[in-house]
């Protein structure tokens, strides 16, 4: 079962952080077509957020076609994401790579930047789901 | 189920009528609170929010104005309203578990055991145990255990975590939000920490002086507030301006803003903090008018 970890100083939205911790897991195939995600109340009683901002996360991750709430039985998910699961060739390659980069003398935040050099490179576009959270702290009104 | 759990209309609470001292602790307060909220009541030391709670709760009466309950007049609907005191009020000489069994004996046809004894036994606490030898923390859990046992479809605490341990406090907020994931319990509790309620609360009673100063949704009420800075000769209106500062030629402010902002005065979403802290240092900013729950016409674009 999912669990999420609330962190109320990293400035993104309570919902916005469920919504990414679901679809990492999509990501990753921890979570895959047909589980069910945790009650509300599960959720609350573990974190101690309040029930609506549980219910307004899955209500975006519904909204979005990932997952589809069963009256009575839950919420459960619809699709996976993206098509890179834990046991996929391309994982292994990249752990081998970090391997060979630690191997090299290179720490943390060197093999980090290396790889969001590349990733930006290749992906010059794609901004992750972060800009849910850039445009709540807008303030816009309109 | 009524759709209201509290409603107040100029309501008012004076104490010491006879003496020259008379002085009001809450006076002219409307407002609604929707039922299934968890409502947050912040306000510094003596702003009324015990007064508040208790009138709810029926142990006071008002002196002026009405208040509401569960859709019934206030007092009469105690059987489904749960309170517990900044003192937690226990019986001293009776066992942890002989407090349950009066829970018990005291709300029949209502009571839970089961989660009575469940939040009891989180904390370790031997059920035989004298009230009198706890520490502030257990009375705690265990006046909490006795107002959850019950049920009730309107809970009402004043100070709930302030004797409690930071694990302690965790658990039992998760208590609470499970209580009200599962049963749709209308929760109303008070601190002068905002921080400590911020992520169990959708609901914000901002008091002041004895008076409401704000009322709504908690994420309305920040959508429709913007922390703006820009030149110190900038004119804000036709923003409503709850606080503003000029330092050298900065001008930073808390409005609450007219019209669409202009982009150089790079605007952004306050904390609830920051917002609680602007109007308690400006008492004579322009509150919402009593009773508006923040329905704006900026919030249906959300």
């Amino acid at each position: 079962m999912l669990e999420y970890r609330i962190d109320r100083h990293s400035g993104v939205a309570t919902y916005v952080q469920i919504v990414q911790q679901t679809k990492q897991a999509l990501r990753l195939g921890h979570l895959e077509p047909g589980d069910k995600l945790p009650t509300a109340r599960e959720v609350v009683e573990a974190t101690a957020i309040n029930p609506n901002t549980v219910l307004k996360a899955y209500r975006e991750l519904e909204r979005e076609g990932l997952v589809e709430a069963r009256r009575g039985l839950g919420t459960f998910v619809r699709r996976g994401l993206g098509a890179a699961p834990a046991d996929s060739p391309l994982n292994a390659e990249l752990d081998g790579w970090t391997a060979k980069a630690r191997e090299a003398g290179l720490d943390r935040d060197d093999v980090a930047a290396l790889f969001t050099a590349v990733l930006d490179k290749h992906f010059p576009t794609q901004f992750p789901e972060q800009t849910a959270a850039t445009q709540h702290s807008q303030g816009d009104p309109s | 189920m009524t759709d209201t759990a509290l409603e107040a209309a100029a309501l008012g609470k004076r104490f010491g009528r006879l003496r020259r001292s008379a002085g009001w602790a809450l006076r002219d307060c409307s407002f609604a609170l929707p039922a299934g909220r968890v409502c947050a009541v912040v306000g510094p030391n003596g702003a009324g929010k015990s007064t508040l709670l208790a009138l709810a709760a029926g142990l006071l009466a008002p002196t002026e104005g009405t208040l509401s309950v569960l859709g019934e007049p206030v007092g009469q609907a105690r059987a489904r309203v749960g309170f517990v005191a900044q003192d937690k009020p226990l019986y001293p000489q009776l066992t942890v578990a002989e407090t349950l069994r009066m829970g018990g004996d005291l709300n029949p046809g209502r009571w839970d055991a089961r989660a009575a004894e469940r939040i009891v036994a989180g904390g370790d606490l031997d059920p035989k145990a004298r009230v009198r030898s706890l520490s502030g923390g257990q009375r705690t859990r265990v006046a909490l255990a006795l107002a959850l046992g019950k049920r009730p479809e309107l809970l009402l605490l004043d100070e709930p975590m302030a004797d409690l341990d930071p694990l302690a406090r965790h658990e039992l907020m998760g208590v609470l939000m499970s209580q009200a994931a599962q049963h749709g319990t209308t929760i109303v509790m008070s601190s002068h920490v905002v921080a400590e309620l911020e992520d169990s609360c959708d609901h914000l009673l901002l008091i002041g002086g004895g008076r409401v100063r704000l009322a709504g949704e908690i994420d309305a009420l920040l959508e429709t507030h913007a922390r703006v800075s820009a030149a110190a000769d900038t004119d804000l209106a036709p923003h409503t301006v709850v606080e503003s500062r000029t330092t050298g030629r900065q001008l930073t402010a808390l409005i609450r803003p007219a019209a669409p902002l202009p982009a150089d005065w790079r605007p952004g979403t306050p904390s609830l903090e920051e917002l609680v802290l602007s109007y308690l240092r400006n008492p004579e900013a322009q509150t919402t008018a009593p009773g508006t729950p923040a329905k704006s016409p900026e919030e249906s674009a959300v």
